[in-house]
């Protein structure tokens, strides 16, 4: 580990390659408003947080972009794009914007762009995030990293670091876009936390007339089958999560995680060699190809915290191991580590919380019922 | 019609190793597969063959050991494979490799004009999702991603109606052929290879095509033709404060003193919970 914080110290070397003359003008950090059926997307507003952090460092202003149909609700949301911390936000309203489609939001995003030159461009890696980062860096010509974990700027020449798992270490990566504007990236809901809102803060609103023609626009939307929410795991939101890794050993164990998990009205989350066994469904995966967390509590049962592992679930408040291993990689960011054997110490935490709670509830409602009688 | 599935040769995650003191990964000996998620992509191809008697065209850009991930495909049932590959195309990352694979593609359509690209909906390496998006844009298709059912295909008058995922439900979409289509996983699963085209798998001649084939602008391809550039590699940062170990002789006397700690740490903790179990009970919601 201490190898590789080493390197960590060593300044960034960029291989030499010059930004051409005409990317200079390129200023302001912008973060794409994604928005389906009148509710913004999260990721948004996280990405408004870090924006702003970038922007503050660059003495830039930070800009929302949004697009959408006609109507006072899309224009509604720019005054949360306000309160959200920007200084303006891009308004491209116009029919053939109505629902997401490819064709129409790269061009119109690729027309905001090559008119306003944002020095930095971000999205959320969500499925629509990810399908128009994709298409516009193409058509731009410029780079765009996927997934990124952590974005700061380096003070020597501005550009824009990204930070990401590389691939199966247990190391992490920082990409630079050497020689094209502007410098995209993505990043996955809940990898940066929610910024303060701030009703009273105003943003301008700049309006966008796109010229855009739905007869040229080759996709139709027929429909719109929306999820129904009650049945898929809100893992991402969860405020309490119990995990189970490979060290449960076998599917009767990752029982004694659901068990836990229903004391404490929390989420089951998984590694990925545990859902690889079956023994927990692919919605229930934490860690970078999985679900990102940000609850209150976090335990993390016969997981040993890889990287890729960590980067889900090290925005928790408070983090428990539980782990044969004092070693495990999870101890060096978790907060308590408890030494034993799942198959033990599960079905003790299980008990130990159910008679806390218990005793919570019984003294709450003591409580209440001498408030009652002192108001009588 | 003509199908052409772009597949990555990836190393096998579930068998990497990490060094623990140079937390480098240990790829010697690591067995290679195809792109799991890639094998939605054939299989959705596949079942179109098995409908109308297309041709599959399984391309990857790669280094020359991808021959056995192509000669995979084969043997589930494609007709037909071709190599990318060329010294100058390594280093490449997302923009670069969509460029070498949008060249490939254009020059496969020359000879033999294609209907639907497919492709899987990232890979298990890079985890990026970009290459898809970026070969629609360079060819102009439309470009359908996320896809979880072709529900129509007709060639003939050229469209495609399919169920794409979105964040809260599914779209369904009505486009135009040739499109790019990446498919989500879980939509299906790849058959077993067959005798006969394991045999012909073995034996047949594969494409390999290089900078010439594919008439590739030598400044778009590999290192030079990639924006973006690793600049450092670095361990992740422990916490300035290693994890508490909760003493206790017995399992339950680990478990007594790790919540009385973790309730003293934060106070806030215990109503919450109080508060969240309360309001899960009045909604009735079970785990
Ligand atoms: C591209 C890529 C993406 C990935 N994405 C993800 C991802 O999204 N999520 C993810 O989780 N992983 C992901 N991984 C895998 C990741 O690298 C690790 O392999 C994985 O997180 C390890 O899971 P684990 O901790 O359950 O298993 P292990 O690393 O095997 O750890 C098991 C732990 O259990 C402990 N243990 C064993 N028996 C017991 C017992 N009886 N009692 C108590 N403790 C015990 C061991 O000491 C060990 O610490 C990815 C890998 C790659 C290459």
């Amino acid at each position: 580990m201490s190898d590789a914080l080493d390197t960590a110290a060593k300044p960034i070397k960029k291989p030499k390659r010059v930004l051409p003359e005409r990317f200079k003008s390129y200023k302001g950090v912008w973060v794409f408003i994604e928005h389906e059926h009148g509710h913004v997307h999260p990721v948004s507003w996280e990405l408004l947080g870090k924006g702003r952090e970038l922007a503050d460092k660059l003495g830039v202003e930070l800009a929302g972009v949004l697009m959408g149909g006609d109507g006072d609700e899309i224009r509604a949301i720019t005054a949360e794009v306000g309160a959200h911390g920007t200084d303006l936000c891009y308004l491209a309203q116009h029919p053939v914007l109505h629902d997401y489609r490819n064709q129409s939001y790269t061009l119109g995003m690729t027309e905001l762009v090559n008119t306003y030159q944002p020095e930095i461009l971000l999205l959320g890696a969500t499925t629509q995030g990810r399908d128009l980062a994709g298409s516009v860096a193409t058509t731009l010509l410029t780079g765009l990293t996927a997934d990124c974990t952590g974005l700061d700027i380096d003070p020597s020449d501005r550009s824009l670091l990204s930070s990401r798992p590389t691939f199966g270490g247990s190391l992490m990566c920082t990409i630079v876009n050497l020689a094209t504007r502007p410098q995209m990236a993505t990043v996955r809901p809940r990898v940066m936390p929610m910024p303060a809102r701030d009703p009273a803060r105003p943003a301008r609103v700049v309006e966008h007339a796109l010229q855009l023609d739905e007869s040229a626009i080759v996709t139709k939307v027929l429909d719109f089958i929306p999820d129904a929410r009650a049945d898929k795991p809100q893992l991402p939101f969860a405020d309490f999560i119990v995990s189970g890794g490979r060290g449960l050993g076998k599917p009767e164990n990752f029982q004694l995680v659901a068990e836990l998990a229903r004391t404490l009205g929390a989420e089951v989350g998984a590694s990925r060699p545990a859902v690889h066994a079956g023994w927990a469904d692919a919605e229930r995966q934490v860690g970078q190809s999985g679900k990102t967390v940000r609850p209150k509590l976090y335990i993390a049962a016969g997981i040993s915290g890889a990287v890729q592992h960590r980067v889900g679930m090290e925005g928790a408040d408070a983090i428990a191991g539980i782990n044969l291993d004092p070693g495990a990689p999870l101890f060096d960011f978790a907060n308590y580590a408890l030494i034993g054997n799942v198959t033990e110490l599960l079905p003790a935490l299980d008990k130990a919380f159910a008679r806390r709670l218990a005793t919570a509830r019984t003294q709450r409602a003591q409580a209440h019922e001498e408030a009652d009688r002192g108001e009588v | 019609m003509h199908i052409a599935v772009c597949i990555k040769q990836v190393p096998d995650s579930a068998q990497i190793r990490v060094h623990p003191v140079t937390n480098t990964i240990m790829r010697q000996g690591v067995p290679t597969i195809i792109n799991p998620y890639d094998l939605f992509a054939l299989e959705e191809a596949l079942r179109i063959k098995d409908e109308t008697g297309a041709r599959i065209t399984v391309l990857t850009m790669g280094p020359p050991q991808a021959e056995e991930a192509l000669r995979k495909c084969l043997s589930f049932g494609a007709d037909d494979a071709i190599l990318i590959t060329d010294k100058v195309f390594s280093g490449a990352d997302t923009l670069a490799t969509s460029y070498v694979l949008a060249a490939a593609l254009k020059a496969l359509d020359a000879q033999d004009p294609l209907d639907l690209i497919f492709t899987g909906k990232q890979t298990i390496d890079g985890d990026t999702a970009q290459v898809g998006p970026g070969i629609a844009i360079r060819l102009g298709h439309q470009l359908l991603t996320y896809v979880s059912k072709i529900r129509e295909l007709d060639p003939a008058n050229r469209h495609i109606v399919v169920e794409r995922r979105a964040e809260g439900g599914v779209q369904v979409l009505r486009s135009a052929l040739p499109a790019v289509v990446t498919m989500l996983e879980g939509t299906n699963e790849i058959r077993f290879a067959g005798m006969p085209d394991m045999f012909r798998a073995a034996r047949q001649e594969l494409k390999r095509w290089n900078r010439d084939d594919i008439a590739a602008d030598l400044t778009q391809v590999g290192l030079k033709g990639s924006p973006t550039v690793v600049a450092q590699v670095f361990g992740p940062k422990p916490k300035a404060i290693k994890a508490l170990r909760i003493e206790g002789d017995t399992p339950e006397a680990i478990a007594e003193a790790f919540i009385d700690k973790l309730f003293t740490d934060f106070p806030q903790l215990e109503a919450a919970l109080l508060e969240h179990l309360d309001q899960l009970g009045q909604q009735g919601v079970t785990q």
